[in-house]
């Protein structure tokens, strides 16, 4: 990289006028002639079988276009896509249609669909469709779905479990026997990791168009996977794939939730196919409470075994997963493929791993900031917590001394991840430095003779990101970038990445800007298109700098050979003399020899007196498949009060360092940090999706589940270490789910020390502090 | 079909006549109806304040608001609250402090920044974040809106502007 100009500067954000101004256009944003409107009649009843389903008054409703049910779309749409189907999902197991039938598996799931030609109409009609239902005992408990007896949502296989690995626990058996012969300790703790919503505020939305002349299909989403929509569209309709579009317009945040293929989008481009409209669906956020998919939920029966000293000889973690009623993309291996690998956090330990994953009659889970990862941050960062609590040692030093070193980087973990760099103890002084640890254990040392609740929690997080290396997904999980130069000299980058939020128009831009040394204004990011964009797999999983960036930074160094190609003959000079900077190329030795950027620009473009063999124009498309994961790294403390008379919590400090390599906007790093941690606390303090025996959901309102607001968190202060990784051409790392990942076992880890025990399971709202602290008076 | 029923609004300064349902939300009208999307729906149940709107002055949350009770009212939106071309205070606020990620929330809170304002022109940390409870953002975390509207009232002090057709 050359002198930083533009990469690591904290400028401005580009895409923010339009969306200050009310300027951006969202998919409810848009009107299309003719356009219809879709509405989804769902079920009420967490587990039951469809008796008979009439539309009769629904379709005399003026207004009501048509009305589809499963019969409908029987041998016309395909099924909902799996990514991974292993285990007994491969056997079809919780494989969706679009619509519901014979049985409705979760509160929400869809029936039937209605098109008017207006949103109110639609949304009346469902009031008129009859259906009747012979309700079933649901299968709500996670761990009863797995015992004999339990209602069954597949009858045919006899069992709620989808895949199993027991492996034999000899090895690790010997490990913990001999840790307790040498005088150590063993510590079990059963964790829950409870059912959270997603919740984007902008909810989902579609609109498909089709154009029954040519048979093309294009379809408005609100989506993170753009290119890998219109691929599962092509397939569940079985049109060609060039002839469907998918446009995601601004997408107004997604958080793993719109990673997915949804009934709805199927539906509305059937129903836009058939009847030759555009057909609109937009999500309300009770449906969107109810039906896209949640996070989270995984229960986990840890083991683990220490020395005096507090080193870890092993940890045993059992997983089992929630898979609600379905397998949506991802929803089985979330668990096993994203949070497994990282079960050993920051540290040098062995571990022994085993799970279960289950259906029960709740909404899919699938991916949430984090997917995964958290859940395994959580475990590991628990089990040097317990060991801490039950050994009286600094949670600190416990982490300190089982930290992998610096030296033992690429470190191949027992997990099977191999971290790519890191330095994990720097980073942890420099939290504890912010906090004045020292100090700050002094003040609650002093609050607690005061007989106040003041707890203190660290959280040294990895994560693994920048998905994925050659051979460890079903399919190749590049990103790509075409650049074009135009005569002009102004530069046009379409990625195959699809931000909404991040600011990647912004951070791609800093990126072409550095490299060609032009002005940032001269660049335009263009991403969500699959006519204009090249191939790529999307934004999730911290992915696109990491993997997108490199495929952009590999494009300009493209072009920018091609160009000291042109200069040169421009210059009469070798092209290895030629240099670019400040936005000429010059002859290196003599810098008064020179051509604009711009001119090169405009001769690759117009002039007809290119040299022999020099093809015209300058575009390229690179696509960047990495060679490796990257482990993004940090150490978060909190402390927290607890209101004795009212049970409520408090955080009173926040102070996380993050590493995630270069930064190429430490502004926009900030802010996603900032968002991630506010999102982890609202896991820890608040949230949770919850369900009644029989499968209503509880939560299906904002009055109902507990989104944060901003008096309910202090200011979190930031810091940040710097270790290059080696994996991409940026030396980035990831930085989009850190902050989910590492705020919530922090705060876990701070409350349990507030209340002095070794575990209280999330959410840690009032009602149940009150109830431990005065069951601890009791 | 329910009667239709007249009504007439003033939006960012402009007179509108139009016949509405009577169960037409503001909301509905503001964007379906008068093509102002920039007032966006976030919950339905008047939680989360992405369609916060200033009916004759006040901040309202369009979603719980029918369009027949607008009738006769000045209203302004995000669109209007500062002239053609430029930026009001509060827009400049979130847009240097990186107040905003994915922009859904942005519009409700930039009008509902402005009320907070207006009532309390010097506000502290805490009472921006009081203030603010109507609102949710889930992508910022709530720091970096509380630096905007730190920006804009310390930018208000010198430069007072009045929106589009603000009524009292």
């Amino acid at each position: 990289m050359g002198i930083s100009a533009m990469v690591g500067t904290p400028i401005k954000r580009r895409e923010d006028p339009r969306l200050i101004t009310g300027q951006a256009t969202y998919v409810d944003d848009m009107k299309l002639l003719g356009m219809y409107h879709m509405a989804i009649l769902r079920s009420p009843y967490g587990h039951a079988r469809i008796v008979s389903i009439n539309t009769d008054a629904a379709k005399a409703l003026p207004g009501v276009i048509k009305i589809y049910t499963a019969e409908d779309l029987r041998g016309k749409v395909g099924n909902v896509v799996v990514a991974v189907p292993l285990g007994r999902i491969a056997e079809g197991m919780g494989i969706r249609g679009a619509l519901a039938e014979g049985k409705v598996r979760f509160y929400g799931d869809p029936v039937a669909a209605v098109i008017a030609d207006d949103a109110y109409t639609a949304r009346d009609a469902l009031d008129l469709i009859d259906i009747e239902y012979e309700p079933l005992p649901a299968a709500i408990d996670i761990e009863k779905a797995m015992q004999p007896g339990a209602a069954l949502l597949y009858e045919e296989f006899g069992t709620n479990v989808a895949m199993s690995s027991h492996p034999p626990t000899d090895e690790m058996d010997k490990i913990f026997e001999q840790t307790v012969a040498d005088g150590g300790i063993v510590v079990k703790q059963r964790i829950v990791n409870q059912r959270v919503a997603p919740v984007p505020m902008e909810t989902r939305g579609v609109i498909a168009e089709y154009r029954k002349s040519d048979k093309s299909l294009t379809v408005w989403s609100s989506t993170q996977i753009p290119h890998l929509l219109r691929n599962f569209l092509a397939a569940t309709l079985s049109l060609p794939q060039h002839q469907v579009r998918v446009i995601t317009p601004e997408v107004g945040g997604g958080f793993g939730c719109k990673l997915n293929y949804y009934p709805e989008e199927m539906v509305a481009a059937f129903a836009a196919m058939q009847t030759g409209h555009p057909v609109k669906w937009i999500e309300d956020r009770s449906e969107n409470l109810a039906v896209t998919v949640h996070g989270r939920d995984q229960l986990d029966y840890i083991e683990v075994a220490a020395r005096k000293d507090g080193r870890v000889t092993g940890l045993k973690v059992h997983g089992i997963s929630d898979m609600g009623a379905y397998c949506q993309l991802f929803t089985n291996v979330i668990m096993i493929a994203f949070g497994f690998p990282v079960s050993c956090g920051s540290y040098d330990i062995p571990v022994h791993l085993s799970f279960d994953v289950v259906f029960t009659n709740k909404a899919p889970t699938d991916a949430y900031r984090g997917a995964g990862r958290p859940e395994a941050t959580y475990v590991s960062e628990r089990a040097m917590d317990l060991v801490a609590f039950n050994l009286g040692l600094d949670p600190a030093e416990v982490r300190r001394i089982n930290f992998v070193q610096p030296d033992q980087f690429p470190y191949k973990s027992s997990a099977g991840a191999v971290y790519d760099t890191g330095n994990y103890e720097p980073a942890l002084d420099k939290a504890l430095q912010i906090i004045d640890y020292k100090n700050l254990r002094a003040e609650q040392a002093r609050k607690r003779a005061e007989g106040k609740l003041m707890g203190i929690g660290i959280s040294s997080y990895i994560e693994i990101c920048g998905f994925g290396p050659k051979g460890t997904a079903p399919v190749g999980l590049y990103e790509s970038a075409r650049v074009r130069v135009e005569h002009s000299g102004t530069v046009m980058v379409y990625t195959g990445a699809s931000p909404h939020g991040q600011g990647e128009e912004t951070t791609f831009a800093q990126i072409v800007a550095e490299e060609f040394s032009i002005p940032v204004e001269n660049v335009m990011i263009m991403h969500g298109d699959t006519d204009s964009t090249p191939e790529g797999r999307g934004t999730y999983g911290s992915r696109t700098t990491a993997v997108g960036g490199a495929a952009l930074f590999n494009a300009v160094q493209k072009l920018k050979e091609k160009m000291k190609l042109i200069a040169s003959h421009i210059l009469e000079a070798s092209p290895s003399d030629v240099e670019l900077e400040d936005g000429k190329f010059s002859v290196a030795g003599s810098p008064q020899k020179s051509v604009s950027f711009n001119d090169v620009a405009l001769t690759a473009n117009f002039s007809n007196t290119l040299a022999p063999g020099i093809e015209p124009g300058l575009e390229t498309t690179v696509f960047f498949e990495p060679e490796a994961c990257v482990f993004p790294f940090g150490t978060y403390v909190c402390s927290v009060e607890i209101d004795k008379e009212t049970g409520e919590t408090k955080v009173t400090r926040f102070v996380a360092v993050d590493d995630c390599g270069r930064q190429l906007n430490p502004m926009i790093v900030q802010g996603q940090i900032h968002g991630g941690i506010a999102q982890g606390i609202g896991q820890a303090m608040w949230e949770g999706v919850e369900y009644s025996e029989d499968g209503q959901l509880l939560t299906s309102t904002f009055m109902d589940y507990a989104m944060p607001i901003a008096e309910e968190f202090p200011q979190f202060e930031l810091d940040h270490t710097v270790t290059l990784t080696t994996v991409n051409p940026l030396g980035v790392k990831g930085v989009g789910e850190a902050g989910t990942i590492g705020s919530t076992p922090a705060i876990a880890a701070a409350v349990a020390d507030a209340l002095g025990v070794a575990h209280v399971d999330m959410p840690f709202r009032a009602e149940k502090m009150w109830k431990i602290i005065h069951q601890q008076k009791g | 079909m329910t009667m239709k029923r007249a009504i007439t609004v003033t939006v960012n300064g402009q007179q509108y006549s139009s016949e509405v349902e009577p169960r037409l939300l503001l909301v509905h009208y503001l964007r379906d109806v008068l093509d102002l999307t920039g007032t966006h729906v976030g919950c339905n149940t008047s939680q989360c304040g992405a369609c916060v709107v200033h009916l004759n002055g006040e901040a309202v949350k369009s979603c719980t608001i029918l369009a027949v009770q607008a009738d006769g009212c000045e209203v302004t939106t995000i669109e209007g609250l500062a002239p053609e071309g430029s930026l009001h205070p509060i827009q400049e606020g979130f847009w240097e402090k990186h107040g905003l990620q994915c922009g859904f929330c942005t519009p409700g809170m930039i009008m509902a920044s402005y009320q907070l304002l207006k009532n309390n022109p010097n506000p502290t940390e805490a009472e921006i974040r009081k203030g603010l409870e109507g609102n949710i953002c889930r992508c910022t975390g709530y720091q970096n809106i509380v630096k905007a509207v730190q920006y804009a009232a310390e930018h208000m002090q010198t430069s007072a502007t009045e929106p589009v057709g603000a009524g009292e």
